[in-house]
């Protein structure tokens, strides 16, 4: 183990090394290394492009089903009226007094609808759903914004490719600039 | 108002704006004449008073304790509870009690929450953080080996971008102030810096991102990018000296200093180096700014200059007219504050505020200034500058640059209106 000593040195060392062209500090090393079978069991972000979407498919025929016992409860019919979130309609509000914001009138990415929908959802019962299960639910939940058809089939193709109506209308502001070296 | 010959010599002398503000080094100068004008906030009727003896003079005291906790008459000093999601436990806000307290530092079981799905349960001993992706060498960390690591202590406020957000409505909401502003809470965070993880790590050149993602049932996740986190991003494992509260992550969260709250994921389990962003719900259908054109603002991190008055407050009551110490937090996302002024005339003059020391980047900023109330109605305002010379928007000025339905990152000039009888109210002025 470090003693206090022992760090300041390194830092010293860094100092020349530096100059000598090489970065590396001296630090503990004590992570073990993580297997591709442990990360694959971890790893459930899903990026904008689709990188990270499981194998599996789903309709919003068969989304309605899973969305009817598992999400109706909390979300209402079709995504509207339910005590919580309100996910369908309000295209054309976000301008007004009272914008409604919803799968369909608001999120930039469908892609996020699946990664959230699995990782977070039911909110009794996160992971829960099987992959193909949260591919359908996604399915509906665009079909009843009118961004998909009924039998349009999600899936790691496919998903990435819906450009949602509300896309273009974020402005990223540019990140952070580092402030110390 | 009825001043007598020695509080308008002060008046005149000391005065540093209109109606009352008297400047800020009166109680240094002023000596024993100012402190014996002081008027408290609180009642200070004594049931022990001389020449009866204190009841507890007079027998022993309670016995030694392993864990300290609040004086019991200070029970009603406690976190306001708002939900957020009808149905649901775990997934809202509880704020901070402001205007109960003094200093910079937020006792640690009165930080401010907000959860997405409630606080999970995690044994440190079976916690695990996985660093991967775009790196050359993915790694698994535990808490113990965590502990190794060269550790920097910081002091930070943390405020969820929601914070003040009611506060866009159109009416001022008749809240305390650690209702309406208490979503801000600042700790000494002590924890590894995560560029020495991410070193190790090889984490690649050409990653501008990380995802961070928390344990929890809503498994938190937020992309920060990674010149922020080579930068002064913390992996924190101790909150005011102490492990972390089961509430503010335990056993290991993330902490961005400035950046807005729920960035500085909580139960941290996963960061995953990326060349994007992975655009989360949590950073595109939430926590990102609607424009008045129905444009949103994406990715506004750092939580702007800001700053209130917590004594007095909503929550508070004056206890007559006299001399007072007004008293408040400010603070920035973008380094120290540098100055702050003071209105007691509902922002036609301003006297700068004394600004206690520590004043540190990323940190709440206590300020402080006498104040002369004549027991007149009176409104009150502060307005914090940073270190970047950036200014408190009045609200008007804020609404009118992005609108009212943003939500998040309210933080215009706050007015509290002081009443005769001494009430204090949140109002637009």
């Amino acid at each position: 183990m470090f003693t206090r000593r022992a760090l300041v040195l390194a830092g010293s060392v860094v100092v020349v090394t530096g100059c000598a062209g090489s970065a590396a500090r001296e630090t503990p090393n004590l992570g073990r290394s993580a297997t591709q079978a442990e990360i694959a069991g971890w790893d459930i972000s899903i990026a904008p492009d689709g990188r990270g979407l499981p194998q599996g498919s789903g309709t919003a025929a068969q989304g309605a089903t899973v969305y009817a016992q598992k999400c109706q409860a909390c979300h209402g019919e079709k995504g509207v009226g339910g005590p919580n979130d309100r996910l369908a309609g309000g295209q054309g509000t976000l301008a007004s007094k009272t914008p409604v914001r919803t799968v369909g009138s608001y999120w930039p990415y469908a892609t996020t609808v699946f990664d959230y929908v699995r990782r977070a959802m039911p909110f009794a019962q996160p992971l829960s759903l099987t992959d193909s299960d949260v591919y359908a639910v996604t399915a509906y939940l665009l079909n009843v914004n009118g961004i998909i058809g009924e039998q349009d089939v999600m899936n790691a193709e496919t998903l990435p490719r819906v450009k949602m109506p509300n896309r273009d209308s974020f402005i990223p502001v540019h990140p952070w600039k580092p402030k110390t070296p | 108002m009825r001043p007598g010959r020695d509080d308008r010599r002060d008046n005149d002398a000391r005065a540093a704006a209109g109606n009352g503000l008297l400047d800020r080094r009166v109680f240094l100068k002023g000596g024993a004449a100012a402190a014996g004008a002081f008027m408290a906030f609180a009642s200070s009727e004594s049931a022990a008073a001389p020449p009866e003896t204190p009841p507890g003079m007079t027998m022993s005291g309670a016995p030694l304790s392993p864990y300290g906790s609040p004086a019991g008459f200070e029970r009603e000093v406690t976190r306001t509870l708002i939900r957020s999601q009808p149905g649901t436990t775990g997934a809202g806000a509880s704020r901070t009690p402001l205007e109960a307290l003094e200093g910079i530092i937020t006792p640690s079981g009165l930080h401010f929450e907000r959860h997405h799905n409630g606080v999970p349960t995690i044994d440190p001993a079976q916690h695990q953080l996985l660093i991967h992706g775009m790196v050359a060498r993915p790694l698994i960390f535990t808490m113990a080996t965590l502990s190794r690591y060269p550790m920097e202590s910081r002091i930070h406020f943390l405020e969820c971008s929601g914070n003040s957000g009611a506060m866009y409505g159109a009416t001022p909401p008749a809240q305390t102030c650690g209702q309406t502003h208490g979503l801000v809470s600042c700790s000494e965070w002590t924890g590894v810096p995560l560029r020495l993880l991410l070193e190790e790590a090889g984490a690649d050149p050409r990653a501008d991102w990380i995802l961070a993602e928390g344990a929890d049932a809503a498994a938190m996740s937020r992309s920060v990018p990674m010149a922020k986190a080579k930068d002064d991003a913390l992996l924190a494992l101790y909150q005011n000296g102490e492990r972390l509260r089961p509430e503010n992550g335990y056993p290991v969260r993330l902490f961005l200093p400035g950046y807005e709250g729920n960035m500085s994921v909580k139960w941290l389990r996963r960061i995953k180096v990326t060349d994007t962003p992975t655009m989360t719900k949590d950073e595109t259908s939430k926590y990102s700014d609607l424009q008045a054109d129905g444009k949103s603002l994406l990715f506004t991190y750092p939580m702007e200059v800001k700053s209130v008055i917590t004594r007095p407050a909503p929550g508070l009551k004056m206890t007559g007219q006299g001399l007072y110490e007004l008293s408040g937090i400010a603070w920035s996302g973008r380094g120290k504050i540098s100055k702050v002024e003071v209105s007691a005339d509902g922002g036609q003059t301003w006297a700068e505020a004394a600004r206690s020391a520590p004043v540190l980047a990323y940190a709440l900023t206590r300020f402080r200034i006498p104040w002369k109330w004549n027991g007149a109605p009176a409104v009150l305002k502060s307005r914090a500058t940073d270190e970047t010379g950036r200014v408190q928007p009045t609200r008007d000025e804020l609404i009118a640059q992005h609108g009212a339905n943003v939500i998040y990152h309210y933080h215009a000039i706050q007015a509290w209106r002081v009443e005769a009888n001494g009430e204090v109210k949140n109002v637009y002025a």
